[in-house]
């Protein structure tokens, strides 16, 4: 009887994530799906054929085609955007590691009492919205901007430098706005390592840097994997950034997914762009899944 | 007839020698951390192929001592030397001793083989002797087969034999132990204890341990620092630690004593008399210490020593004090009687269970009658 109820109370537990997931996932998910397999036309709403029940959705699949799908390789215009947002992605990332490194690393050294302390000034940007602060980086960035009266008061530069509508703003932009995440790993990684493990390598004849490369740094590289996924993921597919920042120079994915749905009502098009981003991500989205369960297992 | 105090485990006693050198000496070494001195004034000489110990509770300095000999502390005022060239200003990196940190400090992201040969890696050890030396030690520590394996998919005890073997792979010039049986269940301690000696004999190493469990030093220990509040209170063999304890601390820290305070009486042709007021006991002890008449003195005489009886001795004046058995512990190999005694306060005998039945078996609430012999104890005068 108790392991009866028990059981079904397992279910229950197990079972509402993934009912949440299912109508609040999957459900969208199956609709972009059937979306980018329609084709556009000019009606509400704005693709054929409009599928009404599931025995419909047989009658009808006849009209599926993959067109918008051999578009996004035949014109250029997609490639490209996924290239660069890519591109954007991954070398923001590799830059925020060089920055966030140092600065988790400083904050696992420092004397305990410090520490909330200075976790609390990297979580608190997010107690401002995200629109409301990348907005701010346009008053920060425009030609006659905080940044260009400080460079110039400084006498680094004669003449403003144009920050504003090119790629250098989107990479600040993104620099700025996923630094946290890739904080927070690494400083959880850095922060629970035991420093008796640093002594012990000194100990064997490693001076400190060499005790940093052979063991701080193999021992963190699961806060670094987490951290890089963590950002890049996200950046790939950024859409407010590139489009208040950026200029027409920089294509990103989000941003032409935008405008294929908002300018062009091309729907089917834009649902197309969205399942192959999501395609394109689940490959390490899963390599991170591993790693993590991979930590996990090495019982760190 | 000259006696020995307790068991030689071996004709090993440099420090008796005026002749020989110490290779570790402490030259009055001062440890501050601010206002906390963990170190007091520390004078100590350590020879060649000793294994020697630093004992004493939590907090009395033993750790700090000895990281201050691997590197990772700074004396304040002072000087250690090593092999009779200074230390100070030497980086851990740069010092021919190594650790074996309680924690182990096993590095997670290596295998066995790997942690082992850390240091020889580090040292730029051509490729074919490292692996030489690795499976050496990995024989040593009889982990052969456990090489590929990382830290965590060994038991504790495995663990801390890769520990040792790693810090023994570079051979020091002496091996630094911090508690090294500290997380191991009791039997498997005791195990250990005896392979770290025959290890030491084997290697001809110098072994310096820290630990605050008085029997693992007595074990393995040629000598023994006993230490309090950053002061070395005795440094002397095992037996004539626990034989000859030169002040109540030390004596009441190691094993189990009765200490019975009293006032000098008389001091003659090495014996001296004692009047103790708690128990009402003359005392009669055949000790050298440095005393004098009318002094305040202390008795200590440990259980083993005490023979407890339904019978009064045939003298009752001298060494004896009667009372009521309060509570009896039965370990096995001995029985510990406390006794609750007529003139106040507690003394306890310990019985070597030697055989498996007792005709009169003494039991609670019997009255009894305890005796030492003027040989059994020792004097105390601090």
């Amino acid at each position: 009887m108790s392991t009866e109820k028990s059981r079904s109370g397992r279910f229950l537990l197990v079972g509402i994530p993934y009912a949440w997931m299912l109508v609040f996932f999957l459900v969208p998910f199956l609709i972009v799906a059937k979306i980018s397999l329609s084709t556009s036309v000019m009606a509400l709403p704005p693709y054929a054929p409009v599928v009404e029940s599931l025995t419909d959705l047989w009658r009808k699949i006849g009209e599926f085609s993959f067109f918008n799908y051999l578009r996004l390789v035949q014109e250029s215009i997609y490639v490209e955007s996924y290239l660069s947002s890519l591109w954007i992605a991954f070398s923001s990332t590799v830059i925020m590691l060089f920055i966030a490194y140092p600065l988790a690393y400083g904050m696992a050294r420092a004397p305990k009492a410090w520490r909330p302390t200075l976790l609390m000034l990297v979580i608190l940007p997010f107690w401002t919205s995200f629109l409301i602060r990348v907005y701010a980086w346009i008053g920060i960035l425009a030609d006659e901007g905080l940044l260009n009266w400080l460079l110039v008061s400084l006498r680094v530069v004669d003449e403003p430098i144009t920050f504003l509508a090119t790629q250098r703003a989107v990479y600040i932009g993104i620099i700025y706005s996923y630094l946290p995440f890739m904080v927070l790993p690494l400083y959880s990684s850095l922060e629970k390592m035991d420093e008796t493990l640093l002594e012990a390598a000194q100990d064997l004849g490693c001076t400190s840097f060499q005790a940093f490369w052979r063991v701080t740094f193999p021992l963190s590289i699961p806060g670094v994997i987490a951290g890089s996924f963590l950002v890049f993921i996200p950046a790939v597919g950024e859409f407010v950034i590139p489009d208040l920042l950026g200029g027409s120079d920089t294509v990103m994915i989000g941003k032409t997914l935008w405008e294929e749905f908002f300018n062009n009502r091309d729907w089917p098009a834009a649902s197309a762009v969205a399942i192959t981003l999501l395609l394109l991500l689940v490959v390490p989205i899963v390599i991170f899944q591993n790693a993590q369960a991979k930590a996990q297992e090495a019982g760190r | 007839m000259a006696k020995t105090l307790g068991p030689v485990r071996r004709k090993f006693s440099p420090w008796n020698d005026p002749t020989a050198k110490p290779l570790i000496e402490f030259r009055n070494v001062v440890k501050r951390f601010g206002d906390f001195t963990a170190v007091d004034d520390v004078s100590l000489g350590i020879y060649e192929r000793e294994f020697f110990a630093l004992l004493g509770p939590s907090g009395c300095g033993k750790t700090t001592l000895m990281r201050m000999l691997a590197g990772f502390e700074h004396p304040s005022e002072g000087e250690i030397r090593l092999a009779g060239a200074s230390l100070a200003g030497k980086q851990p990196y740069e010092r021919p001793v190594n650790m074996m940190f309680q924690s182990y400090a096993l590095f997670p992201h290596m295998s066995v083989e790997k942690n082992i040969a850390f240091g020889l890696v580090m040292d730029k050890m051509p490729k074919g002797e490292i692996e030489t030396r690795v499976q050496e030690m990995l024989k040593l520590v009889k982990l052969e087969k456990f090489a590929k394996r990382k830290p965590h998919q060994l038991s504790g005890g495995q663990r801390q034999r890769v520990a040792l073997a790693r810090s023994l792979a570079k051979r020091p010039k002496v091996l630094l132990l911090d508690e090294p049986l500290g997380a191991l269940d009791k039997k498997l301690r005791e195990e250990t204890q005896f392979e770290l000696m025959d290890l030491q004999q084997e290697l001809g190493m110098t072994f310096l341990i820290v630990t605050h469990d008085q029997e693992e030093a007595m074990t393995v220990a040629d000598r023994i620092a006993v230490m309090d509040h950053g002061k070395l209170i005795q440094v002397a063999g095992p037996s004539e630690i626990y034989e000859q304890p030169n002040s109540r601390y030390v004596a009441d820290f190691i094993g189990d004593i009765n200490i019975v305070e009293g006032r000098v009486t008389a001091i003659d042709g090495g014996l001296i008399r004692m009047e103790a007021a708690a128990p009402r006991v003359s005392i009669v002890m055949e000790d050298d210490a440095a005393t004098s008449v009318g002094a305040t003195a202390w008795m200590a005489v440990r259980p083993e020593k005490v023979r407890i009886s339904h019978d009064a001795p045939i003298e009752t004046g001298v060494n004896a004090v009667h009372g009521e058995v309060w509570d009896i512990g039965y370990i096995g190999d001995t029985s510990v009687y406390h006794v609750k005694l007529d003139d106040g306060g507690t003394f306890r005998a310990a019985v070597a269970n030697v055989s498996r039945t007792v005709e009169r078996p003494i039991g609670w609430d019997d009255r009894v009658w305890l005796t030492w012999s003027k040989t059994a104890g020792v004097v105390l005068t601090a």
